[in-house]
């Protein structure tokens, strides 16, 4: 599957409190999420950010706490990929684990600019700029393309659990 | 290949006699936790699993610990989850309001948790109980719904960087210090996808409480754990506490780490974190000054007995500054009661502290303690990124219990050393 959005761009180490502060994990409503999405890094991004936008951003995106209100709030706000030179490692798991496409490219997070549409290829990681630049996203590895595969670890853990339901 | 003690408590959780750096297995779970802030999501993915029971009630441990005493009507629906869910899936360890602690304060007291486990919590701060030589790590809340359905968790085998502490503390240092300064000099992903094994002679002089605050913050370098050799002073603590038969497990002499670095603790002096970044550390004598609103001694990182207990003896026979608002979150009902029968409660009020009952409170924004917009705090917490205690334009500095109290009888960042106080012993 190919995705193409716009760009919005974040730096080095964007932390879970800023992509949804604690004050509103008083409940997991989505829309409730989405409305808050990124506001302590950016007031008026979840006015601005639209369906199937992408963020690129510095490394070790998603650091601090393990809410997965944040790849959650990320995904109801329209967040269609983020790519970054590195995730925090339970940001990581949550993005796989609810569906949230991420991706591994440390020249691409570089050199791809704010408000740039680009297009992802999902299947092998493809990124591609409008002038035709490309860069190769580091692969999933196998069993995480099961699970990604298989629509996230749910979905995975039911057929588990109920092989003949 | 000899392994480190993280990929041995792996392989054993997953059957295997060897395990390679960078292999995805699946492991066995001896304990699953949640939060209520995570578990809510989790109960939630749990029921579109379509099973009737969780893989072992005496080994899913909900605590409603982040926004207890309920803060709002939102946060009783979110506890009411948990105490619906424990109640429907006749979960053993039920804990709530008059019971509860701050979850990693309260399941190495509780026993919960020992040596060569291997826990999963989701709450980043499960990394904890890496002091008793357990594995421990954070997940999300899907996570925690497929293994409080399983008992089983995938994960990735970490390499490990191994962090060797030599020499004598300088006076007012804990633990909370040699984790600062490891992070101020690896960075907040200097241990990405990594373990950190903690190790040296110095770290056999630590005290478990101690010992418990490096491993929490680990997740601030980014690792996947932290974890400590077991030792004389891990089964001392274990020993009529744990609830569960554990095992000790060592390194090997040949194993091999990613990286090494080696502390000489005569070169770390207290440490302070400036905002926004826990590694954005600066020793004592370059923060003294900073002016503060607040201070906040509590937490999973600071909220045990011996930090009651130094912050006392600094307030013993002082006031809190006029301009500071001071405030205590004792990490457990028991800690709560020890500190009380100390008299460490009756210093703590004496000098003009509000002390709570226990809960996460401020740490993470949630209630109890907000900062207003330009407002700055000192807090034994672990993160002060943009916005975490309060408005977006408040700030938070992190320190240890004795920087804590000083600073609030200071009314502005100090050490205790401005009191003309000598370190007191904190032998127990």
């Amino acid at each position: 599957m190919k995705i193409s959005g716009r760009v919005w761009k974040f730096g080095a180490n964007i932390d879970t409190d800023a992509i949804i502060p604690a004050r509103y994990l008083n409940s997991a409503d989505l829309a409730n999420l989405a409305a808050h999405c990124m506001e302590d890094a950016d007031p008026e991004f979840p006015k601005k950010v639209q369906v199937g936008d992408l963020i690129v951003a510095g490394p070790n995106f998603g650091c601090g706490s393990s809410r997965e209100h944040a790849p959650l709030a990320l995904k109801a706000a329209g967040i269609a990929g983020i790519i970054a030179p590195s995730f925090a490692r339970i940001f990581y798991r949550n993005a796989i684990n609810i569906g949230l496409p991420i991706l591994e490219a440390p020249v691409a997070a570089e050199a791809i600019q704010e408000g740039e549409t680009i297009t992802i290829d999902l299947e092998n990681g493809l990124i591609t700029q409008a002038n035709g630049t490309s860069y190769q996203a580091k692969p999933f590895p196998q069993f995480m393309q099961q699970l990604i595969a298989a629509g996230g670890l749910i979905a995975y853990t039911r057929e588990k659990v109920n092989p003949h339901a | 290949m000899g392994l480190t003690m993280t990929q041995k408590i792996l392989a054993a959780h997953a059957g295997k006699d060897q395990v390679e750096p960078g292999e995805l297995i699946n492991c066995q779970i001896d304990l699953a936790l949640g939060n209520d802030i995570t578990a809510p999501v989790a109960i939630e993915e749990f029921t579109k699993l379509g099973v009737d029971a969780v893989f072992d009630p005496d080994r899913v441990v909900l605590v409603p610990d982040h926004f207890v005493p309920n803060k709002d009507i939102k946060s009783a629906e979110q506890a009411k989850q948990l105490r619906d869910f424990a109640r429907k899936y006749r979960l053993t360890n039920r804990f709530d309001v008059g019971t509860m602690g701050i979850e990693h304060c309260l399941l190495p007291e509780l026993g919960l948790v020992g040596p060569g486990d291997l826990v999963i919590g989701a709450d980043s701060h499960t990394c904890t109980y890496g002091a008793l030589g357990a594995f421990s790590t954070g997940v999300g809340s899907t996570d925690l719904a497929a293994a409080m359905a399983t008992g089983e968790v995938w994960l990735k085998v970490p390499e490990a960087i191994r962090f060797i502490y030599h020499g004598q503390p300088q006076p007012w240092v804990s633990g909370k210090d040699l984790i600062l300064y490891t992070i101020g000099t690896i960075g907040v992903d200097g241990a990405l996808y990594q373990s950190m094994e903690f190790s040296g002679e110095a770290i056999a002089q630590l005290s478990m409480d101690s010992r418990f605050t490096m491993a929490n913050m680990a997740i601030e370098a980014g690792a996947k754990n932290g974890i400590f050799p077991v030792d004389a002073k891990t089964l001392a603590y274990v020993q009529g506490r744990a609830q569960r038969p554990y095992t000790t497990y060592t390194a090997d002499p040949d194993a091999k780490y990613a990286a090494e670095y080696e502390f000489d603790l005569a070169t770390i002096e207290p440490q302070v974190a400036f905002p926004h970044l826990p590694s954005n550390t600066k020793g004592i004598s370059a923060a003294a000054g900073v002016s503060i609103d607040q201070v906040v001694i509590g937490s999973c990182t600071n909220g045990r007995l011996e930090d009651l207990r130094i912050a006392a003896a600094i307030l013993q026979g002082r006031r809190v500054h006029p301009e500071i608002r001071l405030l205590i979150f004792p990490g457990t009902q028991q800690i709560y009661l020890d500190a009380l029968k100390e008299g460490i409660i009756e210093t703590l009020i004496t000098a003009g502290a509000a002390v709570s009952t226990p809960t996460c409170g401020p740490c993470l924004g949630g209630h109890s303690g907000i900062l207003a917009k330009g407002e700055k705090a000192l807090a034994t917490t672990n993160r002060n990124f943009v916005g975490r205690m309060g408005h977006p334009e408040s700030e938070v500095y992190l320190a240890n219990p004795a920087i804590a109290a000083a600073s609030a009888v200071l009314g502005r960042i100090a050490s205790p050393a401005e009191l003309n106080l000598k370190e007191v012993s904190l032998a127990q």
